[in-house]
């Protein structure tokens, strides 16, 4: 098939699509309507189980369940990126250069550093109260250690990020999670049942086990960003091809 | 116009879509596929949204107030994580490609290579 034959088709499908979608559109509840039937029952229930922020209670006891398998498909992903990053054959490391950071980027850096890094644990610990949760505060978390690649060098990076450590962290949030689930089973109920004491509303330890089930996936989260970025650059500046260019490795193969 | 916000994810998916596959350069389909996933995000706050409501988080808020629905800002959150991670692992896919076959242009990976 030519290029342009191939672009009728999709161009052909393509409208199809937005034909029968726009179609759909119109049956459709109207847009800022006042009947969620299945947003008040959430709300209902968050507030029964003294979780002040729904949307942790929706994803940490009322579909606990449903968030263990997109856990997993995050663990997935990085193991997958893990496997594929590897060095291979007639592949080198090669220690970058440092490289000059001007002065003002490296103070800034390491002014914002520590209030990332604040910022981070605070968003993972007050998931059940206010905006924010494992899989939020997990990224800023991670990004904050990186503002130190940023102002300072790889090397510093390096040193306050042992790699073994976080795989094994990711490893370790996502068992957590599982095993919480089977804390359920041995309380006498169901498989991620929230059995522990609901404590005070609007307390840091309100919502039973949804700020448990939110530090393990605060620290999943942590460490897969760390390690995915750490793959990522290590290909890009420390493995190196046999004829000694990282991006032209493969060319001549 | 009530219709609009859903019109709206439908089209950020069809452009996402005609990106990916148009595409030359395999990095552009995986940053394609990031924004043809946007469109589900678009789509689930449309349908969750309440006029005059406030964020579902009762931290600072009387219990009887009116809220947008926390089910599909749930949905919508596990989403954007999940999502990044897959891009991550799609582009480790591509820096593969690049190095076995020394092109990221899918018409030029018509051949297989051991």
């Amino acid at each position: 098939m030519t290029r342009r034959l191939r672009l009728w088709v999709l161009n052909a499908g393509l409208l199809a699509t937005a034909a029968l979608y726009a179609a759909a559109c119109t049956g459709l509840p109207g847009f800022g309507g006042s009947r969620h039937p299945y947003g008040d029952r959430a709300v209902r229930t968050a507030l029964q189980q003294h979780t002040a922020n729904a949307v942790s209670s929706v994803n940490f006891d009322q579909r606990a369940f449903d968030t263990l398998g997109e856990e997993t498909v995050l663990f997935a992903c990085v193991l997958g990126t893990v496997v594929l990053l590897r060095q291979t054959r007639g592949e080198k490391r090669v220690p970058p250069e440092p490289a000059g950071v001007p002065a003002a980027l490296r103070r800034y850096g390491l002014l914002v550093l520590p209030v990332t890094l604040l910022i981070g644990l605070y968003v993972i610990a007050h998931g059940q109260l206010s905006p924010g949760g494992g899989f939020q505060g997990g990224v800023v978390v991670a990004t904050s250690l990186h503002l130190l690649y940023i102002a300072v060098d790889y090397k510093a990076l390096e040193r306050v990020r042992p790699l073994g450590l976080f795989e094994l962290a990711d490893g370790t949030g996502e068992a957590a999670y599982v095993l919480l689930g089977a804390a359920g089973l041995i309380a006498g109920s169901a498989y991620l049942a929230n059995t522990l004491p609901l404590g005070t509303f609007n307390t840091l330890s309100s919502g039973g086990t949804v700020p448990l089930l939110n530090a393990a996936v605060g620290v999943e989260v942590t460490s897969a960003v760390v390690v995915l970025l750490a793959h990522f650059l290590g290909q890009a500046l420390e493995i190196e091809g046999e004829d000694g260019d990282a991006k032209d490795g493969g060319r001549t193969a | 116009m009530s219709l609009l916000p859903y019109l709206t994810a439908g089209w950020i998916f069809l452009v996402g879509v005609h990106g990916i596959a148009t595409s030359r350069n395999l990095v552009h389909a995986v940053g394609c596929l990031a924004v043809t996933q946007s469109s589900t995000y678009v789509l689930l706050l449309a349908v969750g949204y309440r006029k005059g409501a406030t964020a579902p988080v009762f931290s600072d808020l009387p219990t009887d107030a009116p809220v947008v629905d926390p089910v599909v800002q749930a949905l919508a959150l596990t989403d954007v994580v999940v999502g990044a991670t897959v891009t991550a692992l799609l582009l480790a896919l591509v820096v593969q490609t690049a190095k076995r076959h020394g092109t990221v242009d899918p018409d030029e990976l018509s051949e297989l290579k051991g």
